[in-house]
């Protein structure tokens, strides 16, 4: 087994229960070369973990510009849906006109229809 | 901008717990205290996901607000940091995707705000500051897509089930974008591979 192959692997060994096949165990356990870079794989790992808990400072006004825009964004959206939903009302209502019409006109017609051939037989 | 190892709040769950069913009332000053407590717990995240700080402020900022539309869906079984982890996770990628089709903020620019963020504290060791450093840089220099998923398991230690659900991908998927992200962020922390020769 080439350390290309074995290497490629490794990412996929650091998680938990990422067992090693028996080749590829016997390559690392003899390859200084893998089991450096495995060395790193892990190191990698635990410095990635600290980084949760290395707290970055936000600028010093942003907490209260994330307040103030907070308030003004929830009203914004509150009317904008407010007013979509008095359009969806309106479009709702206009639809439902539309289709009484329609069968109106419908059931006409075939009334009319109903009564052609009587009128000419 | 500073690095600092705790965030500002010191208050206990017992407190949160208060807060938030005062802030599902509707008591804005109730929400604006749990805001405070977990500002710069969730800026971090933000800044982790989205590899700047610009897009983090935004990404807080929805954040906060999808929080307080959906205080009432929040059912207190888990923490609500933990809650709110979620909404900035799934707020951080969507606004990356979006982002992501109308600009791209140049490498160099990114490789700066980062490493300023990550300026080595005196009382540690240069060599851990340095690669600490190095591999924040690192990880905002990721894809998009791979970054979510390293940054959500290897440094906020979520399931491979909860990624993959919080990014609408299969479990399949998400394991392997972690691997390719670890591969690169391997490859850019350490650039020394020998090329082409193996041992047998
Ligand atoms: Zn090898």
């Amino acid at each position: 087994m080439k350390c290309d192959e074995v290497q490629a692997l490794l990412p996929a060994l650091l998680d938990a229960g990422g067992t090693p096949s028996v080749e590829v165990r016997v390559h690392i356990e003899t390859c200084l070369r893998c089991q450096a870079d495995l060395v790193r794989y892990r190191r990698m790992l635990r410095e990635l973990r600290e980084l949760r808990t290395r707290y970055l400072e936000p600028s010093p006004d942003a907490l209260s510009r994330t307040l103030v825009n907070l308030w003004e964004a929830g009203e914004q959206r509150a009317i904008r849906s407010m007013l979509t939903g008095r359009r969806l009302a309106y479009l709702a209502a206009v639809g439902g006109l539309l289709v009484i019409a329609a069968t109106t006109v419908t059931v006409l017609a075939l009334r009319s229809r109903r009564r052609a051939p009587i009128a000419g037989g | 901008m500073t690095e600092s190892d705790a965030p500002g709040s010191g208050n206990g769950p017992e407190g949160d717990h208060a807060l938030i069913s005062a802030a599902r009332d509707g008591d804005r000053m109730a929400f604006e205290e749990l805001v405070r407590r977990t500002y710069t717990e969730t800026y971090t995240l933000a800044v982790r996901l989205t590899g700047n700080r610009e897009d983090a402020h935004d990404v807080v900022q929805e954040a906060y607000l999808r929080a307080w539309r959906g205080l009432k869906s929040f059912r207190g079984d888990a923490h609500f940091s933990t809650w709110l982890y979620r909404i900035t996770a799934n707020t951080a990628y969507s606004h990356v995707n979006k982002r992501r089709r109308h600009r791209s903020v140049p490498l160099g620019e990114l490789r700066t705000e980062i490493a300023d963020e990550h300026a080595p504290s005196p009382e540690e060791k240069a060599e851990t500051a340095a690669l600490q450093s190095r591999l924040a840089m690192a990880v905002a220099q990721l894809p998009s897509k791979l970054r979510a998923v390293v940054v959500l398991k290897d440094v906020y230690g979520l399931a491979h089930e909860e990624i993959a659900d919080q990014l609408d991908i299969s479990e399949a998927a998400a394991k392997v974008r972690l691997h390719r992200a670890r591969k690169q962020l391997r490859d850019l922390l350490y650039d020394d591979r020998p090329s082409k020769e193996s041992t047998e």
